[in-house]
């Protein structure tokens, strides 16, 4: 199978991602939307690995596993502060700072 | 079209060079002492303790990078280059973030600092109102300032994409976290932290999917590599567009310049203000140093392609920045529409990529190098003096509540005066000197059109800092006015640190103009 099917994949998932952080309201799924443009990056790296025959791809894809792990502790830390203060997890929610 | 991995026939061990690496490995071990700190250093010495392991640490790093100079190579395993637009802005970055650290470590302004006591504890709960009267202060924030720096020293250093990647990640997250702790207001700050963090997670994916593209084009992140793979025409060239597309969409969010600026206003407002004042100037530095790499080493030999889409981006930041800086009631919300229009001006000195010096200097570079080190000064002194004007509910930032602020003290307005004439770009101060610097960058590099353009802007600039120059000294006080803290040492050291790099280098420009000549080359 033609690994590029792959890099269209990943270009399919990643743009999914970008719209759905536009679109969605609720503050965890459009993490989870950001989340999910990381994994697609993961795939075009593997994949481009694969293509071109070198190792560097999969070893991003770890680093980047982890860079996204420690970007959920700290978002889901800022996430949590503004439920708690807020009882509710909605981006339109917050609205002080405009203009 | 080949489909085996290729295994490193021998493992080769990476090779560290302690002694280049030597800015970052200080810094990030500071940083990591502070959190040892935290867990094992009694409570009451904690604060003058990280204070001052955090200015040491500082300093030690500048000093490295001082013996550094000179002395261009690149380390671990190339990933990391050291040379003079490298060691240029690890430098300023490091001298900006002392007056920086002072601003944050301030407590006589405020009862306990301007941090809250503890960032869990929600606004207005019963536990937050027995931490405030146990009197317990924030000290964290020491170790998460010095990651930030630390990952700010390594972003503009960066060799390869994943460096880079990892270093902007580095510098990000504590950002993300130091503005949502705001002992005042915290709902606003709060919110400050959830955009700038989703907005920030959402461009650094893009960087990262440009990344990704980009090495689907030369099979390699090194930014050597894919130098190489442009010159020889090899690979998709639609992969090398799209990747470089998204890769400077990643760092013009960074620098916030429009259409990329939107968190920039909400954050800046939002956050402590001092944070507002290190995360302006230092951020602003380590990503158009990073940007700069990119665009020169990575890809410079697509400069056709690139130059025409950082015009149009530079006039629209002027732009944007300007004229709703125009409308702004906020003073912080002003210095952030302020901070927006800066960007512009420097990118309008980066399209002078083909404009070489006398010595040989590339103008483009040197003179975005110092009117980054002009402009962070001025915005740390500047963001300093705001924290000073307060009223019972806190920092008085309403534009209406400055008014007549030369009556209640003299010699704040007199200095705030200073920093936005600076801002200005008004003889005599740093601003003007940058200001030229780069708009004669991009004229010897024939962006004719640009530079017109820019100076236009900037006399609209001029006009909304005139009006709160006029505001402070021609009105007349409201009775119910806000009165101007006489703060620590601490403050008045940041003020006048940024106050006299401001003057210095608007009267004696010379030095660091030909110090950002001499860096002005970069290492491939």
């Amino acid at each position: 199978m033609n690994p590029m099917n792959y890099v269209y994949l990943s270009a399919v998932l990643f743009s999914i991602g970008a719209a759905g952080v536009l679109l969605r309201r609720n503050a965890i799924v459009v993490f989870m939307c950001v989340e999910l443009m990381l994994n697609a990056c993961n795939l075009a790296f593997v994949t481009f690995s694969r293509m071109e025959g070198n190792l560097d791809g999969q070893v991003i894809a770890f680093f980047v596993m982890v860079v996204a792990a420690a970007e959920v502790v700290v978002g889901l830390a800022i996430i949590v502060t503004i439920v708690r203060t807020r009882r509710s997890a909605s981006v339109d929610g917050a609205n002080l700072l405009k203009y | 079209m080949n489909t085996g991995l290729t295994l490193a026939a021998e493992f080769e061990t990476p090779s560290v060079e302690y002694r280049l690496l030597a800015p970052m490995l200080i810094v990030f071990g500071v940083a990591v002492a502070g959190v040892l700190l935290e867990a094992f250093m009694p409570r009451p010495f904690r604060h003058e303790t990280q204070l001052g392991l955090a200015v040491a640490g500082l300093l030690a790093a500048f000093a490295s990078v001082v013996m550094l100079a000179g002395d261009y190579s690149v380390a671990a395993s190339g990933s990391v280059a050291v040379d003079g637009p490298a060691l240029f802005l690890q430098g300023a970055i490091l001298l900006m973030a002392i007056p920086g650290v002072l601003a944050t470590a301030e407590r006589k302004v405020d009862v306990g600092g301007v941090f809250a006591p503890a960032g869990s504890s929600t606004p207005g709960s019963p536990a937050e109102r027995l931490l405030v009267a146990e009197k317990i202060t924030q000290t964290e924030v020491f170790p998460l300032l010095m990651f930030a720096i630390g990952g700010m020293l390594l972003f503009p250093a960066s060799n390869d994409l994943l460096t880079m990647f990892v270093a902007l990640e580095v510098l990000s997250l504590p950002l993300y976290l130091l503005c949502g702790l705001a002992r005042r207001r915290r709902l606003l700050s709060q919110e400050a932290s959830l955009k700038y963090f989703l907005l920030g997670a959402y461009s650094s994916a893009f960087f990262l999917y440009g990344v990704a593209l980009l090495y689907g084009y030369a099979g390699t992140v090194r930014l050597s590599g894919i130098a190489e793979a442009v010159s020889s025409e090899a690979g998709n060239e639609t992969l090398l567009l799209t990747g470089t597309a998204l890769l400077t969409v990643g760092l013009l969010f960074k620098v916030g310049a429009a259409p990329f600026h939107s968190w920039t206003p909400d954050v800046y407002q939002g956050a402590p203000t001092p944070i507002t004042g290190f995360m302006a100037a230092c951020t602003k530095v380590a990503a158009f140093g990073a940007l700069l790499r990119v665009l020169y080493v990575g890809v410079g030999g697509l400069a056709w392609e690139w130059e025409p889409v950082i015009w149009g981006i530079a006039i629209l930041t002027m732009g944007v920045g300007s004229v709703l800086a125009l409308t702004q009631t906020d003073i912080k919300r002003m210095l952030a529409y302020s901070s927006i229009a800066h960007a512009g001006f420097i990118l309008t000195g980066l399209v002078g990529t083909d404009a070489v010096g006398a010595d040989g200097e590339l103008l483009g570079v040197s003179s975005v190098l110092f009117y980054l080190v002009t402009y962070g000064f001025s915005t740390i002194g500047a963001f300093a003096v705001v924290t000073l004007v307060r009223d019972a509910a806190g920092e008085a930032t309403h534009l209406s509540q400055w008014a007549g602020l030369a009556r209640r003290s003299p010699v704040i307005a007199v200095v705030f005066t200073f920093f936005l004439a600076a801002f200005a770009g008004i003889p005599l101060t740093s601003g003007f000197t940058a200001k030229f610097a780069v708009f004669s960058a991009a004229w010897a590099g024939d962006a004719r059109v640009l530079v017109i353009i820019g100076v236009i802007m900037s006399a609209v600039a001029a006009f909304f800092y005139f009006r709160v120059i006029v505001l402070m000294f021609f009105s007349a006080p409201a009775p119910d006015g806000p009165s101007v803290v006489v703060p620590s040492p601490l403050t008045t050291v940041a003020i006048a640190i940024g106050a006299a790099v401001t003057l210095l280098l608007g009267v004696f420009p010379t030095y660091v103009l030909e110090l950002a000549g001499l860096a002005s080359q970069f290492v491939r």
